[in-house]
Parts: structure tokens; C-alpha cells; sequence
């Protein structure tokens, strides 16, 4: 398609927990800038893509490029160097309960980067104002906030090391069709002021269709389909057609039936 | 018909016995996966503690809460069990007439065993249960791996401090657990049973030796690593929700009060000179 080196390229890559296969060789490729949705039904192997680019699961075999360089086995200090241009938004949000709001938003910074409090703390409070939260919410714990809420904080604390590499996982799980818009319409924002290169996981087609620029789809570790999102519709492919459209009758079979 | 039987049976017994092999077989290489994990985990969480970067205020933390907040409990308990010791030595010695070597049995006892191994026992539950919990709920609401993609160490950031703060507080802990509980048997002593008070403590005095304090602090250094470690370990690898962290919790107070006991033996042993 283009002669550039792709942001994120993955090729056979292939996981196993025990003699259990999630990952059968899974190959996809994001451009820089562009913002990749995978698709597929809980239990495919989505959560376990996102983990093995991040270093958090090693991958058993298969390659793993960030801007053209293998990365699936790197270890300490250079998976450290590596993970300073990610941000990720956890499906749970994972925000540190024993810190308040702009603490875990300034996490990085503060931690990884040693920047002062005070500059931090600025920082934070200008990247809760990014995803639409007040200064006021920056002291509090998020124990005292609602799901959505800590959903933004979670996003403005992915975004607050300004990464060039954010991965989302199911940002719109668990929350009410008004506000997974409102998280959908910040995504798509933050990614472009940022400039970033996006991989969100989700099995929300409405979400998907917002956020993504190419769609992936992911069916027992492999990646069966990939294309622009606009060709969702029409691929042609009769596993995305049930999935896109929901249906419990077609050529994906649910475990929980066979049983 | 017979050896038709026969040869149903001999199948049965065949795969009766295949299975058996099997179970053997997963659970011995089971063990030698956890324990691998284990001592993987050990030798990782030790490394990290003489590499930098340090997360000091995470190391202030724990040692607020592994020595001032553990005073309590661990003063209360030395102090009682320096009183039982007076009076259940007393019920003992006076049958022989050997009331004299009571704060002698008293500051011994405590120094070179109750003192860590009650303190040891105390602070798992208290602290290694509470390590466990804390660890492990993170764990499953992905905020260790939010520690990661964060750019921060997990081992370093919650790990390191936690085992520096036990192995250096316990024995500040058992030291102060040492004095209440001689303390707790001159009251005693002194207010039940009579004795002076001056003979008491010089009684005391006499024929401690440094090393019987000093077997102690060691005892509790390596009580306190092993609590610690126990709760990080168990913590950090724990599984599905709320019943994976209440797993956690129990493995991690039971195999650190197992491992307390069986390493007081083996220190004591170390110790014991003829």
C-alpha cells in the first residue's frame, strides 16, 4: 500500500497457555496514524494481542515489529524504552486506587520521567480538561468517581505522556450508550490531536464504526478479515456478517453450545 | 467367555492405571512449576532491590505501615506472653525450688524465641495478608499491568519495598517486643508473685548474652522477608476475581507461617553451640 515501514507489524504471531492455542498466527499491520479496531468475540484472543506487543505475555514465536524492529523478546531496560511511547486504556479503567485522580494521570511523568509535582500536577489538570473533567475532580480518589468518569481519567492518563502508540481495550464496555459515545468522540479527538497511532479491541460495532479507520477481525487466533471500515458492510466474509450483525445462528458457533 | 473377561478387566486396570500415571505425573510437574515460578520470582524481587531506580515514597509507605502500624498488636502480644511465661515458669521452677532463674527463663525465651517467632506470626497475619490482598486485587483490576504500560517496574514499585521494609522492620519490631515482654514478666513477677524488683531485673541482666539478642534480630530479619515475599508472591500471581484474592490471602498467611516455623528451627539449629 505505501513504502513506509509500518508502526506495528505482527506476523504469525502465536501464543499458548499450557496446551490451550489463543493466538494461531495472528499477522495485521497499522500504519502510523491510523487507527486499527479489532473485532471478535470474547475469548478469541483480542486481550492477548494487545498484551504480547506490550511485552506483559511473550509471545511464543511469530515477530512483533514497532517502526520495523523485532521487539517480541526485548527484556528490561529496552522493553522500558520501548513502553515510553505507549499509553493503553484499560477495559477496567485500572486506575491506582491509593492515588488521587491527577496522581495516576501524572503516573508516568512523575515515576518514569522524575517531573516535579507541581509541573505534573498542571499537566494532569490539563489533560482531565482534554477529556472534559474539571480541575475540582483532580483531588479526589477514584473510589468517589462513577464508571464513566474513571473511564476519562483512565483516558487522560493513557494520553498524559503524550505516546505515540495508544492501545484501547473495550473502552465502552459496562458503560450507558450516551457516554460510550461521549468516550467514542474523545477517543477519536485525543488520537488525532496526538497524532497517535491507535489499536482499540472491542466487540461494540458502534464504537468500532467511530473510532476505526481499517476494521480487523479476529475468530480462534487468526485474523480472518481486514479491511477499511467502510467495506465492513459488504466483505463478503459470512463470519463478519454474523458478527457485525449480532446473529446467534451462522458459521461461528458459540462453546457454550456445544456442551 | 472367561478370557473374554479377563481381557475386559486387564483394560480396565490399564487405563485405571494410565490415569493414576497421569495425575502423578501432572501434579509432580505442577510442583516443579510452581516451585521453578517461585524461586524465579525470588531471585527477580532481590535483584531489583539493589538495582535503581528506588520509589521512595512507596518505601516510606510500608515502613509506616510494616513498623508503626504492626506496634500495636506486636506489643500486645509480647507483652502477655512474657506474663504467661512468669507465671507458667513459676508453677514449674517452684517444684523444685528454682524460683531464683525466672527472669533468667523469662529474658531468654523471649529474646531468642518468642520474641521473633510471635512477632513473625503476628506481622503475617497482619501484614502479609494485607500485602496479599492489596497485591493481588490490582492484579485482577489490570493494575499491575497498567504499572507496565506505564513504564514502571512492577516488581520495583510494589515488590522491592514491601520485602526491604520486612526485612528491616521486623527486627525493630522484635527488639521493642523483646523489652515489653521482659517487661510484662517483671510485672509479673513483681506484682503476683512477690519477687523485689531489683533482683528481679538484675536477675535479668546476668546471663543475657549479646548473641541471644542478636540470634533474635536475625530471626526476625529472615521472618520478615519471608512474610513479606510470601504476600508479594502469592499477590502478584493471583487469578480470577474476588475468590482468586481470597485464595491468595490465605496461601500467603499459611505457607509464611509454615515457612516461620520451619526456618525457626533450622536458624536455632544455626545458632545452638554446645
Amino acid at each position: 500500500m505505501t513504502n513506509t515501514v509500518p508502526k506495528i507489524e505482527l506476523k504469525n504471531v502465536r501464543k499458548a497457555f499450557g496446551g490451550k492455542k489463543v493466538l494461531n498466527g495472528v499477522d495485521v499491520s497499522v500504519e502510523k496514524g491510523q487507527s486499527l479496531v479489532i473485532i471478535g468475540g470474547s475469548g478469541t484472543g483480542k486481550s492477548v494481542t494487545l498484551k504480547c506487543i506490550l511485552g506483559i505475555l511473550e509471545a511464543d514465536s511469530g515477530s512483533i515489529k514497532i517502526d520495523g524492529n523485532e521487539t517480541r523478546t526485548l527484556q528490561g531496560r529496552k522493553r522500558d524504552v520501548l513502553l515510553d511511547e505507549f499509553g493503553m486504556l484499560f477495559q477496567g479503567a485500572a486506575l491506582f486506587d491509593s492515588l488521587p485522580v491527577w496522581k495516576n494521570v501524572s503516573f508516568k511523568l512523575m515515576q518514569a520521567r522524575r517531573m516535579p509535582a507541581k509541573e505534573a500536577k498542571d499537566i494532569a489538570v490539563h489533560k482531565l480538561s482534554q477529556v472534559g473533567l474539571g480541575a475540582d475532580v483532580a483531588d479526589l480518589f477514584p473510589a468517589e468517581l462513577s464508571g464513566g468518569m474513571q473511564k476519562r481519567v483512565s483516558l487522560a492518563r493513557a494520553i498524559a505522556a503524550d505516546p505515540k502508540i495508544i492501545f484501547f481495550d473495550e473502552p465502552t464496555t459496562g458503560l450507558d450508550p450516551i457516554m460510550a459515545d461521549v468516550i467514542n468522540d474523545l477517543i477519536v479527538k485525543c488520537v488525532h490531536t496526538l497524532g497517535a497511532t491507535a489499536v482499540s479491541i472491542t466487540h461494540d460495532m458502534a464504537s468500532a464504526r467511530k473510532i476505526a479507520d481499517r476494521i480487523a477481525m479476529i475468530y480462534q487466533g487468526q485474523i480472518i478479515w481486514n479491511g477499511k471500515k467502510e467495506d465492513i458492510d459488504h466483505s463478503g466474509n459470512e463470519y463478519v456478517d454474523q458478527f457485525i450483525n449480532g446473529r446467534a445462528e451462522g458459521p461461528i458457533q458459540m462453546q457454550v453450545l456445544k456442551h | 467367555m472367561s478370557q473374554e473377561q479377563l481381557i475386559q478387566i486387564r483394560d480396565l486396570v490399564k487405563t485405571k492405571l494410565l490415569k493414576l500415571c497421569q495425575l502423578l505425573g501432572a501434579a509432580t510437574l505442577g510442583f516443579f512449576q510452581s516451585t521453578g515460578a517461585f524461586a524465579f520470582f525470588t531471585i527477580r524481587s532481590v535483584s531489583h532491590c539493589i538495582r535503581p531506580p528506588f520509589y521512595m515514597s512507596q518505601f516510606i509507605r510500608q515502613f509506616i505501615d510494616i513498623g508503626y502500624y504492626c506496634l500495636p498488636v506486636v506489643g500486645l502480644t509480647a507483652l502477655f506472653s512474657g506474663m504467661v511465661l512468669a507465671l507458667q515458669s513459676y508453677s514449674g521452677f517452684s517444684r523444685f525450688s528454682a524460683e531464683g532463674a525466672i527472669a533468667t527463663v523469662v529474658v531468654l525465651s523471649m529474646t531468642r524465641e518468642l520474641g521473633p517467632v510471635m512477632a513473625g506470626l503476628m506481622v503475617a497475619g497482619r501484614i502479609g495478608a494485607s500485602i496479599a490482598a492489596e497485591l493481588g486485587t490490582m492484579r485482577v483490576t489490570e493494575q499491575i499491568d497498567a504499572l507496565t504500560t506505564l513504564s514502571t517496574n512492577p516488581i520495583k514499585y510494589l515488590v522491592v519495598p514491601r520485602i526491604v521494609a520486612g526485612t528491616a522492620m521486623l527486627p525493630a519490631l522484635v527488639l521493642l517486643a523483646d523489652i515489653i515482654g521482659v517487661f510484662g514478666g517483671f510485672l509479673v513477677s513483681v506484682y503476683r508473685l512477690d519477687f523485689n524488683a531489683a533482683n528481679y531485673v538484675d536477675q535479668t541482666w546476668r546471663y543475657l548474652e549479646n548473641m541471644d539478642v542478636i540470634s533474635g534480630l536475625v530471626k526476625a530479619s529472615a521472618f520478615g522477608f519471608i512474610v513479606t515475599l510470601m504476600g508479594c508472591y502469592f499477590g502478584f500471581n493471583s487469578k480470577g476475581g474476588a475468590q482468586g484474592v481470597g485464595a491468595a490471602t490465605t496461601n500467603a498467611v499459611v505457607s509464611s507461617s509454615i515457612l516461620i516455623l520451619i526456618s525457626n528451627y533450622l536458624l536455632t539449629g544455626l545458632f545452638f553451640a554446645k
